[in-house]
């Protein structure tokens, strides 16, 4: 599916003047994003990374369909967002791991390929690939439970590639996961997206983690969400460790981090911001 | 809810195993055992007591064995056609209630009121609409018991799913068929076997109660209550203890059954019965 | 659904909590841990509708409440008009006004002996008990309701007595438990009811032995949701007791017990039900003149003339069992006002 289309003639994702506002109780509304205007190439690694409330979050599922925008358009792949998500071209992965209990690892990679209709022995195979992929090729058998916290978020990576999605939204995958844990699941997500040439965006609090993955960084202001900066990120590939040590990495998170400073001033307003991000998030 | 994070292969050998198998099922062993032989201390010898010896209760098994295996019969088809039933019944709406919005406004208030208010009462009614004489009314009022805790326990367990999940289901455009067999029965599975486990018990309570009010005379309540007027207490200890092997046989069939079906859970949950 | 492993906080310091995966995630394990302790039925609440203040949440159960005798209600005439006698009604409310109507259908359950009309059952509540008598049925059935509810309060207190000894030393006495629980389980397979009539010639016919029924009934639930309870507290909050070298006793009162009051509640609501069933089963067989098993058992036998007096009997019953529910909810609300986390 994520090779049909000519290469270079259509972005992966043109998101244009899209505006989110969720209802508030007693009337009202609070806007989550305002004017959004952001055109991803193909195979391009997007970070969006900005303050508690900025709408990271809801501009992650606006493109992923799972919420629809107040006014704006969305398309993947020359496709309105909701046919992209029909045509199963969406790879999803949240904070929680969302392992089935009741199903094995290879049973919750098999998942979304038992919905697309993949089977038999090809589906075996896939799902095979994809837990080599992600280093978990002994663990098929095994049940979520039996898995510490960074495998499990693993499993769940394998399960948003095992379609071969031609785009991948990651909400802070691995925002409850140790500091050393997340290093190596970042180098590992590098490994992955170089290898299936997969569009990924990546909603993350940390900035030093945006600089290593991405292309380019989009940095969101809150109340209401708006894009302020776009930072591209020219460290060479392939990343690895040693990438964290150069003076551009340092550099380029210095520059994250002023663009973050400068439309946010201070933390003030944490109970607003708290209020506004539990609007935003009340959408399940 | 801990989930130990267990490296492959570090499984506890055969041996192991059994050993704690062992170290499980010892210490309520020898309660038993110990309430046995205290039991019999305190009780055996001569004369008619309320509370007799388990030696004399053993003898009264063996001179009554027909009547005792009849009445047996008959209210264990009494119990388990109400559990059926009520199974049956409570399932569906379960479904209902969870896929309708109306159907739950209707229904959740009922079952809400229905878990504070003493249901047994209703059991002469319920004698008088399906027969006295018919062992359908018992099967009905061990089915009204059970239907209540199965229909909100299968509703909740199909509502109260993750959202994430159902976000996940979303992203590759599952149909709602799709998700209601791959997400929301698995996640109601436990659910249902927790209201199982109580419902047996609440089936043996509703067909005995039926008994008390009304009816045939070869089924196990009625037994008891007419042994204990005439004076006969091991054949009336007997008949219950009957009632409870019966009872208990059923509720073990349900954790069996729990285990072949849900495995996953079991295993997560530990080993509590 | 994956709960995550000890020791892996599900959100650590600094992330923003709200943005992160819906909270009522933690809450959805947390209510199947409850269902588990007390095979319950609670929650139904939590489905109706959330409200979080203490007024909100009694409001909410009042509503349930009345929502189900309206509920009742409805059904109930609703199935007499589709299925049951003609209805023949002159002078309603002292009108001149009358209404007649014949069913379409004709189901046995619904006719007028099987089923009474909800203003016969009223009527007959406000006529006298016999002919003979100045009482109302009503005020004797509420008499009745009364000394039930004694009964049943004596079970309820020693039930929940004996339900949270018994969770304190199992948390303290692994050995303890593992010879004993399979028993308080076993315990609950046993069809109580068909041990009433010995207990009832044992202890006499009279208070003691439905107190020992009512107590039977209750001490379980509240076992079972005390042992959860009291193992609940994170295990780090005990790990910081144990670094200020604090006794078991200590931890106890300061963490176990507190963290176990949500859970006690959850249980004693069922207790609250399950005493007044107990005190009527052991009424019914045993022959307590005074109570409502005795009512029951006594206007069973007049039911065919006059099947009122025994619907009005259940209906007081049902009264009784929910104003216990309600005083329990009331005492839960009161007690855990000050608790952020939301009980159903």
């Amino acid at each position: 599916m994520s090779g049909s289309v000519a290469a270079g003639a259509v972005p992966a994702v043109r998101v244009s003047g899209v505006r989110k506002a969720f209802p508030v109780k007693g009337g009202g509304e609070t806007v989550a994003l305002e004017e959004i205007d952001l055109t991803i190439e193909r195979g391009e690694f997007i970070s969006l990374i900005g303050p508690s409330g900025c709408g990271k979050s809801t501009l992650l599922r606006v493109v992923g369909d799972l919420v629809a925008p107040s006014a704006g358009s969305v398309e993947v792949n020359g496709k309105p967002a909701a046919r992209a998500r029909l045509d199963r071209d969406y790879g999803m992965v949240f904070q929680a791991p969302v392992l089935f209990d009741w199903r094995s690892v290879e049973a919750n990679v098999r998942l979304p390929l038992e919905i697309q209709g993949v089977g038999g022995s090809e589906r075996d195979a896939r799902v095979r690939e994809m837990l080599e992929l992600v280093e978990l090729g002994g663990f098929a058998k095994h049940y979520p439970h039996q898995l510490s916290g960074g495998m499990q978020q693993r499993v769940a990576i394998a399960r948003a590639l095992a379609f071969q999605p031609a785009l991948l939204l990651m909400d802070e995958p691995f925002g409850a996961l140790d500091e050393m844990t997340r290093e190596r699941l970042n180098a590992e997500v590098l490994r992955v997206w170089a290898r299936t040439g997969t569009t990924v965006i990546f909603v993350t609090h940390s900035i030093p983690e945006a600089v290593f993955l991405s292309t380019r960084v989009v940095v969101m202001s809150a109340r209401p969400g708006r894009i302020s900066d776009v930072i591209p990120i020219d460290l060479p590939q392939p990343r690895d460790e040693e990438t964290r040590e150069t003076d551009r990495y340092y550099e380029l998170v210095t520059e994250v981090r002023e663009a973050l400073r400068a439309h946010h001033g201070p933390a003030a307003g944490s109970v607003a911001s708290l209020e506004r991000a539990r609007a935003e998030g009340g959408i399940g | 809810m801990s989930a130990p994070a267990v490296s492959a292969g570090a499984r506890p050998s055969a041996a192991e195993r059994v050993g704690a198998r062992l170290v499980r099922i010892l210490p309520p062993l020898l309660v038993f055992v110990a309430i046995l032989v205290i039991w019999e201390l305190l009780t055996a010898g001569p004369g008619r007591r309320v509370i007799p010896a388990p030696s004399a209760i053993a003898a009264a098994v063996g001179t009554d064995q027909a009547l005792l295996w009849r009445s047996a019969q008959a209210t264990l088809v009494e119990a388990l056609g109400g559990l059926a039933i009520g199974t049956f019944a409570g399932v569906a709406i379960g479904f209902a209630t969870a896929r309708w919005a109306t159907a739950r406004d209707v229904l959740l208030p009922i079952a809400i009121g229905a878990s504070t208010i003493p249901l047994i009462a209703i059991a002469p009614i319920v004698n008088n609409w399906f027969g006295v004489l018919n062992p359908l009314s018992k099967m009905m009022m061990a089915a009204l018991l059970v239907f209540f805790p199965i229909v909100i326990n299968v509703t909740r367990g199909l509502v109260q799913v993750q959202p994430a999940a159902l976000e996940l289901m979303r992203s590759v455009a599952a149909s709602p068929t799709e998700v209601l067999v791959k997400v929301r029965i698995p996640n109601m599975l436990p659910f249902f076997f927790t209201a199982l486990k109580v419902a047996t018990t609440l089936a043996f309570i509703g067909a005995i109660v039926g008994e008390y009010f009304g009816g045939t005379s070869d089924v196990l309540g009625r037994v008891v209550l007419q042994s204990m007027s005439n004076g006969k207490f091991a054949v009336a200890w007997a008949a219950i203890l009957i009632g409870a092997i019966g009872a208990m046989l059923t509720y073990v069939v349900v954790v069996l059954v729990e285990r072949v079906a849900i495995p996953w859970y079991t295993a997560l949950r530990g080993d509590e019965a | 659904m994956s709960a995550p492993p000890p020791g892996d906080a599900p959100f650590p310091p600094g992330v923003d909590v709200a943005e992160a995966d819906d909270p009522t995630a933690a809450a959805d394990v947390e209510a199947r841990a409850d269902a588990l302790a007390t095979g319950s039925d609670r929650g139904a609440e939590a489905v109706v509708g959330r409200w979080s203040s203490p007024g909100g949440r009694l409001l909410r159960t009042a509503l349930a409440l009345v929502a189900f005798f309206a509920v009742v209600a409805v059904l109930w005439e609703a199935f007499k008009w589709l299925a049951g006698d003609p209805w023949r009604l002159e002078g309603i409310l002292g009108t001149s006004l009358s209404y007649e109507h014949f069913p379409p259908f004709r189901v046995l359950q619904a006719t007028d002996l099987q089923l009474p009309h909800l203003w016969s059952i009223a009527e007959a509540l406000a006529a006298p008990v016999q002919r003979s008598q100045e009482t109302s049925l009503f005020t004797y059935l509420v008499g009745a309701a009364a000394y039930t509810l004694a009964e049943a309060l004596i079970g309820f207190l020693l039930g929940s007595a004996i339900g949270i000894a018994l969770a304190s030393v199992f948390v303290h006495s692994r050995l303890a438990e593992r010879a004993l629980l399979p028993y308080v389980i076993a315990s609950q397979t046993i069809p109580i009811v068909a041990l009433a009539p010995i207990i009832v010639v044992s202890f006499g016919r009279g208070l003691t032995s439905v107190v020992i029924i009512s107590t039977y009934l209750t001490f379980f639930p509240v076992t079972i949701a005390m042992v959860r309870g009291l193992r609940s507290p994170d295990p780090r909050a005990l790990e910081l007791m144990r670094s200020y070298a604090a006794s078991r006793w200590a931890i106890y009162r300061k963490v176990r017990l507190p963290a176990s009051i949500p859970y006690l509640f959850t249980a004693l609501k069922i207790a609250a039900a399950a005493s007044v069933v107990g005190a009527i089963i052991g009424e019914a067989p045993g022959g307590v003149k005074e109570g409502l098993g005795r009512a029951l058992v006594n206007f069973n036998q007049q039911y065919i003339t006059g099947p009122e007096k025994l619907w009005g009997t259940i209906l007081v019953a049902a009264l009784a069992g929910i104003s216990f529910y309600v005083v329990v909810r009331i005492v839960e609300v009161l007690v855990l006002r000050d608790r952020g986390r939301q009980e159903a």
